[in-house]
């Protein structure tokens, strides 16, 4: 029974998080917090890529090369087909045999 | 006119991205909420009523450790913090968006973030029904590969090991995206450089609430430069 109300807690707050901006500016938008949804999210993006590569060592083998060489694969697909999904499989397909068979 | 039909393909197409990376993380969670002793009800339960990736795996260390509630509090806000900043960019976009609003607030995770943030709604499709289909197939995935991984245990039968690296993808994906689209590629470089130099600082734990003040303090600061430039 404890772990229920664990879970709802970190719902609550999870919910309560998502929503308090929103709740913050539900009348009129302010022009700085306009401007900051229009820049904001290439910014975000390109922080949850790095987000995502945090746990790299790129003082020990294999020096983070894998995921380098994969995160180029995808933004070279995407360039090309401008098709995530074709990015993404293409980028994860040569990530599993890098680390699996290569590396 | 909006057609229904074609939102909800054009939405499903949308999630596909994200299908893969959220049954494999989903199923990454199962397994370890398995392994800590919690059946199938809890892995759904948390799926369905959190719904945060990073914050499931934590979840799953408090639970196991027995954290009290105020321990539970403070942690939930730390790990999760950052979407505090995707529902300030969204504010706007999800104005109007009436009775689905709810949803959409409470389903905006990482990934549904980065699907849904550039705004773009395909031709006939009604917006706000569109993103809602968007968000609720993305949890669809996420609670799939929740239940799979808390009924299967460890027991997966081929090696599916640099699989997780589809999320990275997504982002990455995303990203270059982004990249293409956009002239001004001064807020994607600022958000690159600003979490790289916090995480070289701050260390891979803690770098995510710093990069978020940095990334928003030089957005601020070089608000003019920017707006001149758009124009």
């Amino acid at each position: 029974m404890n772990e229920m109300v664990l879970v709802c807690v970190m719902a609550a707050v999870t919910f309560g998080l998502r929503a308090l901006p929103f709740l913050i500016f539900r009348g009129r938008t302010p022009k700085y917090i306009s401007y900051l949804g229009e820049v904001l999210p290439p910014a975000i993006i390109g922080m949850l890529v790095i987000y995502c590569l945090k746990d790299i060592q790129i003082s020990s083998t294999p020096f983070g090369l894998p995921e380098l060489m994969a995160a180029v694969c995808v933004a070279g697909l995407q360039a090309w087909k401008r098709n995530s999904l074709v990015s993404i499989l293409g980028g994860t397909i040569v990530y599993m045999l890098l680390i699996q068979a290569v590396f | 006119m909006h057609n229904l039909n074609k939102t909800i393909r054009c939405a499903f197409v949308k999630s596909l991205p994200v299908m893969a990376g959220y049954i494999v993380l989903g199923t990454g969670f199962g397994i370890l909420l398995r392994s800590a002793g919690y059946g199938v009800a809890l892995a759904f339960s948390m799926s369905i009523l959190i719904y945060a990736g990073s914050m499931q795996y934590v979840g799953v260390g408090l639970l196991a450790g027995g954290a009290s509630v105020l321990t539970t509090v403070l942690t939930t806000i730390m790990v999760n913090a950052r979407h505090l900043f995707y529902s300030i960019s969204m504010v706007d976009r999800y104005r109007n968006t009436g009775k689905y609003k709810p949803y959409l607030v409470f389903a905006l995770t990482d990934e549904t973030y980065s699907l849904l943030c550039d705004g773009d709604v395909p031709e006939a499709c009604d917006a706000a029904r569109y993103w809602f289909l968007v968000s609720l197939f993305n949890q669809c995935y996420w609670v799939t590969g929740s239940i799979v991984g808390s009924l299967l245990g460890a027991a997966l039968p081929f090696s599916v090991a640099g699989i997780e690296f589809s999320m990275t993808a997504l982002f990455v994906a995303s990203f270059s995206e982004q990249w293409l689209t956009h002239k001004d590629h001064f807020p994607a470089v600022t958000g690159l450089v600003s979490t790289l130099f916090c995480r070289i600082v701050f260390g891979a734990e803690h770098f995510l609430i710093p990069a978020m003040l940095l990334i928003t303090f030089v957005l601020t600061v070089f608000r003019n430069k920017n707006e001149v430039h758009d124009e």
